[in-house]
Order: C-alpha cells, then sequence, then structure tokens
C-alpha cells in the first residue's frame, strides 16, 4: 500500500505540457462557427510521466483481489483469471461494432448465443437475455417481465411484490422502478422466509393483488431454505410467480438448478459467479432466465440460433411480447465473453467443484471462528455466513472490519443483513488457500482477543493506510464533489 | 483445476475440522431429488485450446482496426491512448469492488472524484456521477430524476416532451424505463427549440439530443430558455468528444445532462461496456441516482475521499432509493478519467478539430457524387462528426456491399426506419484517413453506378 499523500490531477497540472500526440490534420482544415465554440475548458495539463506515476501510485492505494483476501460477504470476490483479459483484448473483440450487421458480428453473436444456452442449462431455465448490465438490472428486467406477465392476463390488479427483510436493497428497489408496491416478509427462526406469515399474506385480503415473490436463496444469512419448494407452491397457487436473485448463485452452480425448486424467473451476476473482474465498482453483466411461458417477454433484442442465409448462423431477433429493450445494444459484451472464457474452461464438473470448495470454505472459516463471534443461526452455511462482531464493550463490528485492514485483509460486508445485529457477512470463495482461511481466521481471533486486552488498537484502526477513519458525516453535510482550485 | 488452491489433503482437513464426513454433506439442505444434476456442458479446455477457439471466434468479426471505418451511430472507433489500457488493467483497479472501506479504496475513490471533476468540466455541470449502464440509461434516469425533482415542486406535471430526432435505441431505453411510472412521454418531431417551445405547465421535462441522431445541432440555448419559460427542466444527451470544442450543454443551459462515455478511452466491443455520464447542477443533486464521491478529512487533517450523499441509495433507502442502480461502470468510468486526463485541454480540443474537418470533407466529396445528396449541407445546418446521405439506391445494399470489401461506409437508416430505405448516416472520427475518406466516396461512387 502506497502510504504517500497522491495530489489531484489538476494540482499536477502545468500550462503547455501534452501527454498524447495526434496526427496533424491530413484534409483541407474547416471550423465551426465562432458562436458555437466553448471559451474554456477546464482540464488539466500533464506529460505521459507524470500521469503513467499518478494512476499507478493511485492503483497502489487499493486492496484488490489480485493484492489480498477480499471476503466481501454477498459480492463473491474470486480471482478473476488472466486468460479471461488476454481474450477480451483481442482487436476482433475490441473493435467490432454492434451496428456491423448479423454477417459481419458472427463471432460475437456465437459467443453471446453460447454463453445464454449454458447459463439457461445451468439454471434450468428455457430462455434467457443477456442484455442486463448488472443485478440490479436483471432485478428490473424480471420484474418486469412478472409485471408485464400478468398484464398479457389482463389481471392489472397484481401490483405488490413480496420481498424478505433479509433482501438486498436493489429487490425493494427494482420493483419500485417497476411500479410495484412491497411488502416485508418476516424471517423465521433459522433466517428463512417465515411460512406462517407468508401463508397469511397469501389468504388475505390483499392475495389477488400479490404479483410475486423476489427470494434470494441461499438467503442473504448463507443458508439455504430448505422451504424453498412449499413456497414457491404456495405463491404460485395464489396466482404469483417466483422471482429468483441470483447473488448468492456461487454456492448452487452444479449443484441445484434453481428452476428445479420452482423459480421462475432469475438473474445471474456474471462479476460474481462468472469470475468476471468487479472493476471497482462495475461494469457487471445480469443474465436473466425465464421459464417457457415468459420468454416471449424477454429484455433484447436477443441471439437466436439461424439467419437468412448460409453465411449467417446467429442472428438478433426481439422477443415476440419484449419489455422492451433496457439498455443500447446487447449487454456488456466484454464481460459476457470473459464469462464465456470461464465456463468454457470449467466445464460441467469443474462448475460444481466451484460450489463445492466455496461451500468448504465457509463452514471452514466458520468452524474456526464460532466459539468467538456468535453465529445466529448454528447450521451448516452455503457459501458465506454471518457472524456478529459483539465480542466485547465498547467494541462494535465497525471497529473489527478497520482492524482486519492493519493485519492485511480487506474487511468482510459489514451491518448486512440488516436483521443481525452488528453483522459480520464473510463469504472466502472456493479460489483461496486453505491457509488464506487459517490466517484471516488467525486475525479474527486475534482481534477478539485484542478487544479485551488492548481495545485502542480496534478504536484507532487503521493505522497502516495512507488515511485514517474519514468524517463521512461532514463530508455528506457539506459535499464537495469536485475539484474546486 | 487452475483457480482451487485447495488439494484433497487440504479439503480432508477442513472437513474433520468442521466435523463433516463428506463434502456432499455440506448440501444436505438441497432437495436430494434434484441435487448434483448433470449438466449439459461442452468438456473443459485448457487455456490454450480456449484461446485457440476464441481466436477462431473473434476473426468471425470484422474489426474497425482492418478497414475503413465510417459507422457510428452510437458507438464509435475514437483513439485510445497506449495510457489508458496499460494503466486501468492494472490488477489493483480491475479487481477491486465498490470503495465501501474508504481506507483501502483510495485509490478508486479518489480517480472517481477525479472523474467527477473533469467530465463535470466537459458537460458543463456541477456534478456528474460515478456513472450508468450506458448513454441509454443515463438519459432516462435523467428523465426520471427531473421527474422526481418535478413532483416534489409542483405534483402536477407529468409530461416529458422528447426530441424524435434521438437515437432510437434510446427512445425505446426511455419507453421501458418511464413504463412503470404515471408519465407521458410525447415525442415532437421538431428540432430542440421548436420541440421545448410545447412545453406548457404539464410539462416536467424536455429532452434533446447534442447532436441529434442524424447528426445536426439543434439550438440548446433557444430550447433551455423555452423550458425554463414553462417551468420544466431541460435535460441533453451530449457527444463528449464534441464537448471538447463546442459549447457545453450545461454551459448552454440544460439543467441535466447525459451523455455516452464510450468514445472518452473505451473500446467499442460490440456495444459494451460503455460509459453513462449523468451530471446536473449542484441543486438537484439530492435527485441523482448513482453513486458520488466527496472530499473528506481523517482526524489528523488529511484529505481523504468517501463514498457520499448514500441516503439516496438502495442500500440505505430500499424501495424509496431514487432508483435500484448498484453495480455500475466503475472501469469504464476509470478509462474514461485516464483519457481525459491524458488529452487535456489540448488533446480534447485537437480531437474535436480533427473530427470537424474530416467530417466536412466528407460531406463535401460526397454532396460532388452523382445520384447522392448530403441535407445537412444543403438546409445549412451545422453537424459535427455525424451526417445523412441521400444515396441512389438502397442504402442497405451499400452497406453490405462495401462491408464486404473492407469500406464500412456506415449505417443504413432502414434499419431502424423501414421507409427510410435511401439514407445512410455517416460518420467520420479522427481514425478516418484522407485516404480512407476518398476511398469510401470512390467505393459510395462505384456501388451506385
Amino acid at each position: 500500500m502506497n502510504l504517500r499523500p497522491e495530489s489531484l490531477v489538476y494540482e499536477l497540472s502545468s500550462p503547455g505540457r501534452e501527454c498524447v500526440s495526434l496526427p496533424a490534420c491530413d484534409v483541407p482544415p474547416s471550423s465551426p462557427p465562432a458562436g458555437l465554440l466553448r471559451d474554456a475548458l477546464e482540464l488539466p495539463e500533464l506529460d505521459e510521466l507524470t500521469l503513467v506515476r499518478h494512476f499507478t501510485r493511485l492503483s497502489q492505494k487499493n486492496y484488490s483481489i489480485d493484492t489480498e483476501f477480499y471476503p466481501l460477504g454477498s459480492c463473491t470476490m474470486k480471482y478473476n483469471p488472466k486468460v479471461n483479459e488476454a481474450a477480451a483484448s483481442l482487436p476482433g473483440w475490441r473493435n467490432t461494432h454492434p451496428l456491423a450487421g448479423d454477417e459481419f458480428s458472427q463471432g460475437s453473436l456465437e459467443i453471446i448465443h453460447s454463453l445464454q444456452s449454458w447459463l439457461c442449462e445451468i439454471g434450468g431455465f428455457f430462455a434467457g437475455s443477456l442484455q442486463p448490465a448488472a443485478g440490479a438490472h436483471g432485478e428490473l428486467s424480471g420484474v418486469l417481465i412478472i409485471r408485464a406477465y400478468h398484464e398479457a392476463r389482463a389481471d392489472h390488479k397484481r401490483r405488490l411484490m413480496l420481498v424478505p427483510d433479509s433482501a438486498h436493497g436493489t429487490n425493494p428497489a427494482s420493483c419500485t422502478m417497476a411500479g410495484f408496491r412491497i411488502k416485508a416478509i418476516a424471517s423465521d427462526a433459522e433466517g428463512g422466509v417465515d411460512m406462517a406469515a407468508l401463508r397469511e399474506i397469501l389468504s388475505g385480503p390483499e392475495a389477488s393483488a400479490i404479483a410475486g415473490i423476489m427470494i434470494t436463496n441461499p438467503n442473504t444469512l448463507g443458508l439455504f431454505d430448505r422451504n424453498i419448494e412449499a413456497i414457491a407452491a404456495a405463491v404460485h397457487a395464489a396466482g404469483g410467480l417466483v422471482y429468483g436473485d441470483g447473488a448468492n448463485m456461487n454456492a448452487l452452480v452444479g449443484i441445484l438448478r434453481p428452476a428445479e425448486v420452482g423459480i421462475d424467473v432469475m438473474h445471474f451476476n456474471l462479476h460474481k459467479t462468472f469470475s468476471t473482474p468487479h472493476g471497482g465498482g462495475g461494469p457487471g453483466a445480469g443474465f436473466v432466465g425465464v421459464r417457457s411461458d415468459l420468454a416471449d417477454f424477454l429484455p433484447g433484442p436477443i441471439v437466436a440460433k439461424g439467419g437468412d442465409s448460409a453465411a449467417v448462423a446467429y442472428s438478433l431477433a426481439m422477443p415476440a411480447r419484449s419489455i422492451g429493450r433496457l439498455k443500447s445494444f446487447y449487454g456488456n459484451f466484454g464481460i459476457i465473453l470473459r464469462a464465456y472464457v470461464y465456463l468454457r474452461m470449467l466445464g460441467p464438473e469443474g462448475l460444481r467443484t466451484v460450489a463445492e470448495n466455496a461451500v468448504l470454505g465457509a463452514n471452514y472459516i466458520k468452524a474456526l471462528i464460532e466459539d468467538t463471534y456468535k453465529v445466529k443461526y448454528p447450521r451448516r452455511c452455503m457459501h458465506e455466513f454471518v457472524a456478529q462482531g459483539d465480542i466485547a464493550d465498547g467494541v462494535h463490528t465497525l471497529d473489527i472490519a478497520k482492524r482486519l485492514i492493519d493485519l492485511g485483509f480487506h474487511p468482510p460486508t459489514i451491518y448486512f443483513p440488516l436483521i443481525v445485529p452488528e453483522a459480520i457477512m464473510i463469504e472466502p470463495t472456493e479460489t483461496e488457500s486453505k491457509e488464506t482461511l487459517d490466517a484471516f481466521a488467525a486475525a479474527l481471533l486475534k482481534i477478539a482477543w485484542e478487544a479485551k486486552e488492548s481495545p485502542e488498537l480496534l478504536h484507532t484502526a487503521p493505522t497502516t493506510t495512507p488515511v485514517g477513519r474519514l468524517d463521512e458525516v461532514a463530508a455528506a453535510r457539506n459535499p464537495v464533489l469536485c475539484y474546486k482550485g | 483445476m487452475p483457480y482451487i488452491a485447495a488439494t484433497d489433503r487440504d479439503r480432508k482437513a477442513m472437513l474433520e475440522r468442521i466435523g463433516s464426513g463428506s463434502v456432499e454433506e455440506l448440501f444436505s439442505d438441497i432437495p436430494a431429488a434434484v441435487r448434483f444434476p448433470k449438466l449439459k456442458l461442452p468438456p473443459p479446455l485448457s487455456e490454450m485450446e480456449a484461446m485457440r477457439e476464441i481466436e477462431a471466434l473473434a476473426a468471425k468479426n470484422l474489426s474497425a482496426s482492418s478497414s475503413a471505418w465510417f459507422l457510428g451511430a452510437g458507438a464509435y472507433y475514437h483513439f485510445i491512448p497506449a495510457v489508458v489500457d496499460a494503466l486501468s488493467s492494472r490488477g489493483e483497479f480491475l479487481t477491486a469492488y465498490t470503495p465501501y472501506q474508504p481506507e483501502v479504496s483510495q485509490g478508486t475513490l479518489q480517480s472517481i472524484f477525479e472523474y467527477q471533476s473533469m467530465a463535470s468540466a466537459l458537460l458543463g455541470v456541477e456534478v456528474v456521477n460515478a456513472s450508468h449502464y450506458d448513454g441509454a440509461t443515463a438519459l432516462a434516469e435523467g428523465l426520471l430524476m427531473a421527474y422526481n425533482a418535478a413532483g416534489a415542486a409542483a405534483g402536477t406535471r407529468d409530461k416529458a416532451i422528447v426530441c424524435a430526432d434521438l437515437d432510437p435505441e434510446y427512445k425505446d431505453v426511455i419507453r421501458s424505463y418511464a413504463s412503470a411510472f404515471p408519465i407521458c412521454l410525447e415525442f415532437l418531431d421538431l428540432p430542440p427549440e421548436g420541440a421545448a417551445a410545447r412545453a406548457d405547465d404539464s410539462t416536467f421535462c424536455v429532452v434533446v439530443p447534442y447532436p441529434s441522431f442524424s447528426g445536426t445541432l439543434g439550438d440548446i440555448a433557444a430550447a433551455a430558455k423555452a423550458a425554463h419559460a414553462a417551468g420544466a427542466l431541460l435535460v441533453a444527451h451530449a457527444d463528449p468528444i464534441m464537448c471538447g470544442l463546442l459549447k457545453s450543454p450545461g454551459e448552454l443551459g440544460a439543467d441535466i445532462v447525459a451523455a455516452e462515455g464510450q468514445a472518452l478511452g473505451n473500446p467499442m466491443s460490440f456495444g459494451g461496456p460503455f460509459l453513462g455520464m449523468l451530471g446536473s447542477s449542484a441543486k438537484l443533486v439530492r435527485k441523482m441516482p448513482g453513486r458520488l464521491v466527496g472530499e473528506a478529512k481523517d482526524a489528523q487533517g488529511r484529505r481523504g475521499f468517501v463514498l457520499t450523499l448514500t441516503a439516496r441509495e438502495q442500500h440505505i433507502r430500499r424501495e424509496k432509493a431514487v432508483s435500484n442502480i448498484c453495480s455500475n461502470q466503475g472501469l469504464a468510468m476509470l478509462r474514461a478519467c485516464i483519457y481525459l486526463a491524458a488529452m487535456g485541454r489540448s488533446g480534447m480540443r485537437k480531437v474535436a478539430e480533427l473530427c470537424w474537418s474530416k467530417a466536412h470533407y466528407a460531406a463535401g466529396l460526397i454532396a460532388a457524387l452523382p445520384g447522392y445528396a448530403v441535407p445537412a449541407l444543403t438546409s445549412r445546418q451545422e453537424f459535427f462528426k455525424e451526417f445523412v446521405v441521400f444515396t441512389p439506391i438502397p442504402a442497405a445494399e451499400i452497406a453490405q456491399k462495401l462491408s464486404r470489401r473492407g469500406v464500412v461506409p456506415g449505417f443504413p437508416l432502414s434499419r431502424y426506419y423501414p421507409e427510410r430505405t435511401h439514407e445512410l448516416l455517416i460518420c467520420v472520427t479522427e481514425m478516418c484517413t484522407k485516404g480512407q475518406i476518398e476511398l469510401l466516396a470512390r467505393s459510395l461512387e462505384e456501388a451506385a453506378e
């Protein structure tokens, strides 16, 4: 980690410096009318070496998977294979235009078609679309599909979506964007959907308004909801559909096809389960898969096999009753390509090995720390689990997270899910070695000891980073969102 | 298995510690009847074999780098300096996630802050967020942002006026995003200033392209004035390369500015990942969707950066959030950040000047060809790097014929508008040489013979 303060690009600027050489104009020059021209453009002026050092130094102020263990729960921070990057950098992928025409894009269309077929096979779905650009975008597609399904049956009053209280924030937010009202369902003693509460709603006064339920399984506690088939059957019987949030699919690839337990619509996050890099916040890709009677509603266009000539084996087509286009073109193709390479190298057995090792690793860390850090639901977990940070008086989860930084680990997800106080959500993924898992568990146990013996180590952490804890309250009260000079 | 570190010995030791007899036993919660399906997926390949297959598939695509390329229409072939790839591909940027832990994410956070600063300057607004999926979704969320802003103020405004000469895919995305809201979309086949003049007290915003899909530049300042006179907001979609030379939409009075930022250092990559840019005036910031980074201080007074104003977002506000967006296009944004810093004010200006000169040179040559016409020239409409050409034979035929010979002449408008059979949208960027432009003109002439 680079601890030295790094100036902003604007502070490194000096008038007259240039970084990029551009060719002279080789055609007769012309210029816009003066009235259209802008006066000033406040961009910095840097030479190339200054620029390279600046961004290299900035990169050194990040923890990343390539440099540290990054057990961020629910984010599936697995290793991102370098071959995926090498494949994506070929000119035949980088410099291809989405409107070149099917005849000139057969390579790209074949990649999309193969990947969407494989993802359908993995989930048990009839059809799918790779257009959504992220998990939340996939969710929006999915709930719009549910809306379109009810509308197509002239069942216009179904505008209520059931969402467990342990769900990711994107679930209720996606529902709002699709015009649904939300009803939260409580979790039962094992962290699953409370069946009694569900049955009450399904037979209550709002039963005929229920459009469906959004389920994350394994849920955000890292537990597989054993009632999933009963939940799906009950919701189906009430006329609703079951949406599966695939954020936690890394536990299930090659283990269970979600459609076979009653999931009707589901998204997968390619940047989680299928190893594409998280990129500091994105881009991702959010495949959405559906059962057969929902295929016509998928967002599009999507790639179909067959075309109008021998030269065109794959072509683009809009599903018959599509919810429409949710972004321009066909999805984050560069991400789709990386996921293709990943699956091509794993094969079916490899995929199952991924889930097995992800689940094994999570249960292993849990076994190493659960005598010290309470785990509210003492069951086998799936790919992640939620512990609690109330290990000593006056010590909070935030302190533990910051102390982990000083010990060389990226903290787990903290304070989520909201239903567990002082939550610490740990997801190791399958790509970490036993040595790393041991070292991480040892660090957590050391912190628990420090919390009692020398809690100031926790309260003052982190001390090994370029900055200490930042005053977020002051930053939000008086926001500075741009360089002011 | 190259990506799994645990050996059989490790697995045995781990199972013992867990107190489990087998890995299979860990999955006993999964219904037995459907557990461990046999998946019909192709067998695994080695890295060498996988790369060979990928290279063979890539060769089935037509690449802009081996053609004379005049196709734009929403995805643009621009120069990308080597520093962009070299720096953005560093693992510390590539394999980090959303900077939820600011002390170990200052690299990502400071680069977002720098992007916000440079992008705001370029678009002429006070604040730009940390990205959307692409220009189309940024524009659609910009429209919803205007709806939320107006809703709080008035409550009676439900109409958005949209210039019809907007990228048809963007119009589709706007329709999809607005479909669940009680919003009335009115598409008017008028230039920006004409469309905005139709705004009334039921209009919450006017959406204008700068330039339009057919390449022409409307009067954004007049549109802003008309929209504001009716109490509506002006939402503009801009070409960020053009903003290196011409007045920015913010400067011209737009309240909310969206842009497709792909051209700023991101390859076309068959349409994604792209970069949705969204900015606005400071007074609208609390209605803005997406992540924002702000300056902060630690206890010792050291400057740092944090995600801020998060009370707008889904992980805090859930169903009351202004948007559901979570993952964004972080890496595409980083590439734009490095691109803008590398180009600087003079580089951005030069690229835009090259686009302008080359596009106008090409338009002049083509207008002189028998059977061809460039309506923007005959009607004296300003354009930047794209213009429509009327063709003597169907444009789709020309495009297919020439593309097969490595000259990709543009976008046949019949693909979006079936009745516009004899219109080609041509895009000329700094990547096109004089020789290629002249080759295009000769090829168009031959195609019509």
